[in-house]
């Protein structure tokens, strides 16, 4: 399913908070990122083409789903960027539209153990799925 | 002293060690946590989103609740404690949160971010005191060597969780030696577990897991520590061969103080 509301970087600004021209591309956002090898577009990338306007890119990124939500990006950025911030903006621009839901409820018996935590599905609902 | 107490979902479930132990221990201190009645799941991820505002209503709830009751609110899940304290400013600082928070809720008075929220090891350093604990303790753990794992949630951000220093924490290495043990300090023990993406993306976790754990092993580690159920499901069931013991610092501070029980 395509998806059907356009999102500009305005959109990301306002669901953010984040200032993303402030980025100076240093880097150390993405160096800091322990998931960087699961995402096609980095942290520092995030920022730049927000920057840009490539909002569109950035929906059908997978790293939206590959990001730990660790805060090292945004601990470690010298100029305040919290890209964290930015890469959750895009995220909720996907799942807040319909059928947009990245993980559902009926996708977690499958994945369960015995000693999963609740946390970690909670956890996963707020970030996959609306 | 009296401290309102929020345990979180699964320290009702799957992380009761986690709970019990630290009621058992703080009771052994002489402090008593109150539960509030009828809180609800903080959502387990801090809702980043400005305009996020339903799903930082629970936290609202609870927090204004401790609020009523005149009490400082204590956590003991690094999640749980990472989204109060960070709802909690929101409520402080961000007047449009604020305002539309406020909107829903319609309480009899508006909250504002007016409840301290401290994490239990906070609570240990900074109203009980390392020293005093050390002189609590009945039990030494003194041929343990122990890597505490610090994890994200309690650090970072670090302007707004205010907890230790980001990069070079102490508290937990300050909790181990008062507990009579010896800290070992490896490179992992700020980085991440993998958390919830061990629903999404196994290897990675795993990855991220074994990581951890093989970083404490080679600096000689007999177990891990933590303060986050998810931390340690991970840390035990994603770090493979490199996995090591994991245990909630609660069991320990209990069982030092003479406190465990078998449960």
């Amino acid at each position: 399913m395509s998806l059907t509301n356009k999102v500009t970087a305005e959109d990301i600004l306002r669901i953010s908070g984040v200032d993303a021209s402030r980025c100076m591309q240093c880097g150390k956002c993405s160096g800091a990122c322990p998931n960087y090898d699961e995402m096609d577009y980095h942290p520092h990338q995030f920022a730049a083409m927000v920057r840009k306007g490539k909002i569109t890119e950035l929906m059908e990124s997978k790293a939206l789903y590959q990001c730990l939500s660790c805060f090292a990006c945004s601990q470690r950025c010298p100029r305040g960027v919290e890209p964290a911030k930015l890469i959750e903006a895009v995220r909720l621009s996907v799942i807040r539209q319909k059928g947009k839901n990245y993980m559902t409820a009926d996708a977690l018996p499958e994945k369960l153990d015995e000693k999963i935590p609740q946390q970690a599905l909670v956890s996963a609902m707020r970030k996959y799925s609306k | 002293m009296t401290y309102g107490y929020y345990p979180g979902c699964t320290l009702k479930t799957k992380a009761k060690e986690l709970d019990v132990y630290g009621r058992l221990a703080a009771q052994k201190l002489g402090i008593l946590l109150e539960e509030p009645e009828n809180w609800q799941c903080c959502g387990g991820v801090y809702p980043q989103g400005e305009d996020e505002i339903a799903t930082k209503l629970s936290s609202v709830r609870t927090l204004a609740a401790a609020k009523e009751k005149g009490q400082d609110l204590v956590t003991l899940c690094s999640a749980c404690h990472h989204v109060l304290k960070r709802v909690n400013l929101d409520m402080k600082n961000n007047e449009t949160i604020r305002q539309r928070a406020n909107n829903y809720l319609k309480l009899d008075t508006p909250y504002g971010g007016e409840t301290e929220v401290i994490h239990y090891l906070e609570l240990l350093r900074d109203k009980v005191g390392f020293d005093n604990l050390k002189n609590a303790v009945v039990k030494p753990l003194k041929d343990l060597r122990i890597a505490p794992y610090y994890g994200c949630l309690l650090l970072r951000p670090g302007k707004e969780m205010g907890f230790d220093d980001p990069e070079d924490p102490t508290v937990m290495e300050d909790f181990i030696r008062a507990l009579g043990a010896t800290p070992v300090k490896y490179s992992q023990r700020n980085e991440c577990c993998g958390g919830y993406v061990t629903l999404e993306n196994k290897d990675a976790a795993k990855r991220r897991a074994s990581t951890v754990a093989s970083s404490a092993a080679d600096a000689g580690a007999d177990l891990l520590i933590t303060a986050c159920p998810l931390c340690l499901y991970n840390l035990e069931a994603n770090a493979g061969p490199s996995a090591l013991p994991v245990k909630y610092f609660t069991e320990l501070l209990a069982e030092a103080l003479g406190v465990k029980e078998e449960l």
